[in-house]
């Protein structure tokens, strides 16, 4: 009478369309929330997603129903104190005596948001909505290391998780047939034969006899052929496909020199982790080198290139050389997409920032996709900032540069820099 | 009674459940339940998680919808104050289906799950059987098969169409929903493959219809003219979606036909939300009632009967007016009453049933509990079996608020020249002509604007809430041309609402119809 049905095995996501048309429909609401909680949160912590609040009014679906006023009567439990006839003061804040006006959809009135959580994935895409990374050449489109295997059909070789038990045993079945044709013919005909003879000369014991061994013999013959043979055995053939992939390395440059306070290294940090956050959605490999520099510079590790305190004076020209050299070495342009990040207060030693622009635009800038300058001042530019501006007339494309003030500016300048631009 | 002095042989004792536990539960009560010659269709009981739960309440209990961001909203807020601790899920959602599916969630204990196979498997399922309602209004059998249909035929809408375009008309229809059912007329049963094969015939000769309505060359001047100049609709109109489909002069066929579909939807859900009251009274009283005969014949612990009956106390909890948690009266609460309330009138009648319900008093109580629930609805079953003694149980009262008063009255409470007043005042309020504005359509401008003319007739001078002015808008998206809604209080009118609005006509706060991308037949 009743069947009892597990379902709990068939997919639960019955509602990620209706979930994916919702956010869809309020974009501007969530984006606006994304850009605030952005500025609001520190950066590191973009590994969650977001809760966001839209207006309850806007999204209200309209009916038509009744509004207040008029002559109501309605039904209450719970008397305690009233008689009949008795004339009640109205409450305060117009209810109509305690909420409830019978409608089941009026209980949402009191809230006037409508609260909900995004993931961290959908909270990154509402934060990267409308962003590019400028030319997003793919080059050399054969990164090594990754394959897909793919279905290839069906092999006689592999190893036996693979076993295609179904083609396998077809092919046992087609062996059968084969290899036992000959002697099964021999059998109906030995068969008939002793139907005759039994029917036309049952006294014929010898040849009865004869025939039943033979009988004997051919099954026998017949069942010595094995169910199962090696040559029987089948595999589903998976076979490895290189997967073009496309590799970055992102370049982070950062003065730690005396002039650089624990503030604007924080502000520059959380520029470099948007960074690396977008291109990690673009590229499926991504290297991170991070130099810091303050006379000379040095390859370090994240640890240390934010945290250890170290000073002196800056000489940016070097972080330039070593970044230099690495690509030379280690990033051959054509395998790598190279992206470039550097972040420094504006302070150098006043005859470097000529050489500066020499590496950069002969050394560097013809091999990168992009590179970024951002100077984290509240004070006036100085030679660092000019020279670079001239390298930005040579490579409009491919180099930017903003002035960062404070942690609030680090995502409206990020826009800016990567904004989608107009194919030209 | 006789199996309470024999020694206990509960059918489980832990509270985890299993596969054959529920099996055999639902054996168990199913065998009590046909004691009871309770007529249920045939069960389809599924086991699920939390999250399929929450999908299954988004899509307000359909087994399957078309895809709209309304739902995704009712998910998007059931998941939060889910997973935030702030509601526990519904435990059992059932379908008016045939066979009648009802989701158990993995997450409860078998007490629950045997709780909510009484519940749903045989008080909810023998009331979609049983009550009339139901049996008019809607087709067990064939709604799996309509859903079907109508999601396959709006994905294919919006693959053509474009997901923009059918979303504006879906939320425009939704918007009317409740003014898309007929409240009189029996509808012809729904059936998919029907559905399927008359819809191509469907479309061209609606829009042949539609073209003859809106003929704008004249027909030769003999008898025709005088009906011209007839109003049309000839009656008013209470079906708006109905008279939209058949009547817009814009909509394109496939924009009929979603507008049909969400109709028919409507339509399935009417009998629901008219019988609120009886059907969660009927289906907790019947948990109650089989739950302690499996008390009774020892097939369950003390335990698992404590487990039960907190939750059945909770479910039938009934804050009073000044609680804090007070949100209207609980059906479950009020129909629980009202049915136990009978049963006790049969078997155990006093001296004041007698005189208030004298046909009911000692009559046999199962008949006569099965002749309340298959022949009313929360109306009229709370006008003809509301009691005395239920009223003074829930101590009931009325208030009334008249915005001409400066102070509230109370007309009414539960004592003996009360209990009428009540009773009649409660039934009024189930009433979902009471309870809806009462807005149907009165003419269309055939021969000059087109416009749509709307009336609404007051009831006890009540207005019309806020969002009316959005819901004109998307009934003129829908028309196409001026929507004008007068209310009328007697034969005055005396509030008009246009779209556009009559000050700032063409104004930018129209949705406007290009929208659509209808395009203009000649």
């Amino acid at each position: 009478m009743s069947y009892v049905i597990d379902r709990r095995l068939n997919g639960k996501n019955k509602s990620t369309v209706n979930r994916q048309r919702f956010l869809r429909r309020y974009r501007d609401h969530i984006k606006k929330a994304v850009e605030e909680a952005v500025s609001r949160r520190s950066i590191t912590d973009m590994e969650h997603g977001e809760q966001i609040s839209i207006p309850g009014r806007d999204i209200d679906e309209p009916v038509l129903h009744h509004g207040r006023g008029g002559k109501q009567t309605i039904v209450h439990p719970g008397n305690k104190e009233f008689t009949a006839g008795e004339q009640i003061a109205r409450p305060q804040g117009g209810g109509g005596g305690g909420g409830g006006r019978g409608k089941a959809g009026n209980s949402g009135e009191g809230m006037d948001e409508f609260v909900f959580q995004i993931t961290q994935e959908e909270f990154l895409e509402f934060m990267f909505e409308d962003l590019e990374l400028p030319n997003l050449v793919k080059r050399h489109l054969n990164g090594t290391d990754t394959f897909k295997t793919v279905r290839a059909g069906i092999s006689s070789e592999g190893n036996p998780s693979r076993i295609n038990i179904v083609r396998t045993l077809r092919s046992a079945h087609a062996r059968r047939i084969a290899l036992t044709g000959s002697s099964r013919a021999l059998l109906r005909e030995a068969q008939a034969e002793l139907e005759r003879l039994k029917l036309e000369e049952p006294d014929n014991f010898g040849d009865i006899q004869a025939v039943e061994a033979e009988i004997v013999r051919l099954k026998a013959r017949i069942n010595r052929l094995p169910f199962l043979d090696t040559f029987d055995l089948k595999y589903n053939l998976l076979v490895k496909q290189p997967n073009p992939s496309s590799k970055a390395v992102m370049f982070c440059l950062m003065d730690v020199s005396g002039s650089m306070t624990q503030a604007t290294k924080d502000v520059a940090k959380r520029f470099f982790i948007l960074l690396y956050l977008f291109l990690k959605r673009n590229y499926d490999r991504i290297d991170v080198v991070f130099i810091r520099h303050h006379t000379s510079a040095r390859e370090v590790d994240e640890e240390e290139f934010f945290y250890s305190r170290e000073t002196g004076g800056t000489i940016v020209s070097s972080a330039l050389k070593l970044m230099q050299e690495i690509m030379a070495e280690r990033y051959p342009t054509n395998d790598w997409n190279i992206y470039a990040a550097q972040a420094s207060d504006g302070d150098n030693w006043n005859d470097d920032s000529p050489v500066c622009r020499d590496i950069l635009a002969k050394q560097i800038m013809p091999h990168v996709q992009y590179y970024t300058y951002v100077e984290i001042t509240p004070r006036e530019h100085q030679a660092l900032w000019y020279e670079y501006e001239r390298i930005g007339e040579a490579f409009p494309d491919t180099f930017a540069q903003q002035q960062l003030v404070s942690a609030g500016d680090i995502y409206p300048v990020f826009r800016e820099l990567f904004q989608r631009r107009l194919a030209t | 009674m006789t199996a309470r002095a024999q020694r206990r042989q509960p059918i489980s004792t832990g509270s985890e459940w299993t596969f054959e536990l529920i099996q055999t539960y639902d054996r168990e009560i199913s065998r009590l339940a046909a004691r009871y010659a309770l007529d249920t269709y045939p069960n389809q009981i599924e086991v699920i998680t939390a999250e399929q739960m929450m999908d299954a309440y988004a899509s307000v209990g359909m087994p399957l919808g078309y895809h709209h961001w309304s739902y995704g909203k009712q998910f998007l807020s059931t998941e939060k104050s889910y997973t935030r601790g702030q509601m526990g899920l519904a435990y059992e959602i059932v379908i008016n289906s045939d066979p009648c599916i009802a989701y158990l969630m993995e997450e409860n204990t078998m007490c629950m799950q045997a709780l909510v196979i009484a519940h749903a498997c045989y008080g909810h399922n023998s009331f979609f059987k049983g009550n009339y309602l139901f049996r008019t209004w809607t087709d067990a059998t064939s709604i799996i098969d309509y859903l079907v249909f109508a999601k396959q035929y709006i994905s294919q809408c919006e693959e053509r169409h474009g997901i923009d375009a059918v979303e504006d008309l879906i939320d425009s229809c939704h918007a009317l929903m409740n003014y898309g059912v007929d409240r009189y007329k029996r509808p012809y049963p729904i059936s998919a493959e029907e559905e399927r094969r008359r819809q191509k015939d469907r479309e061209e000769h609606l829009q042949r219809q539609i073209n003859d309505l809106w003929r704008t060359i004249p027909k030769g001047a003999e008898k025709g003219n005088e009906k011209d100049f007839a109003r049309f609709p000839a009656e008013p109109q209470e079906n708006i979606l109905y008279f939209i489909e058949k009547h817009a002069p814009l909509l394109e066929p496939w924009q009929r036909e979603v507008v049909r579909i969400v109709r028919k939807i409507a339509q399935y859900f009417y009998p629901q939300r008219q019988t609120q009251v009886m059907n969660e009274g009927w289906a907790t009283f019947w948990h109650y009632t089989l739950m302690n005969d499996l008390y009774d014949e020892g097939l369950v612990t003390e335990g698992f009967m404590m487990e039960f009956l907190q939750s059945h106390t909770s479910v039938v909890f009934q804050p009073g007016y000044d609680s804090p948690y007070y949100n209207g009266i609980n059906p479950y609460a009020l129909g629980f009453a009202m049915y136990t309330d009978i049963r006790r009138m049969c078997e155990h009648p006093t001296e004041e049933d007698r005189r208030w319900f004298p046909d009911i008093a000692g009559s046999d109580w199962l008949s006569t509990l099965k002749f309340a629930m298959s022949s009313f609805k929360d109306e009229s079953f709370i006008l003809q079996y509301l009691s005395p003694k239920v009223i003074r149980d829930l101590k009931l009262f009325s208030i009334l608020d008249d915005d001409q008063r400066d102070d509230l009255l109370v007309p009414a409470i539960h004592d003996e020249s009360g209990y009428r007043v009540i009773r009649e005042q409660l039934a009024a309020q189930y009433n979902l002509g009471n309870r809806e504005p009462n807005v149907q359509i009165w003419s269309i401008d055939r021969r000059g604007d087109r416009s749509l003319t709307l009336r609404h007739q007051q009831h006890n001078r009540k207005p019309l809430g806020e969002s009316t002015e959005e819901v004109l808008r998307h009934l003129h998206r829908l028309w196409g041309f001026d929507i004008h809604l007068e209310s009328v209080e007697g034969d005055q009118v005396v509030k008009s609402h246009h779209m556009p609005p009559r000050s700032e006509h063409g104004d930018g706060l129209d949705y406007g119809r290009g929208d659509l991308a209808m395009a203009h037949r000649s």
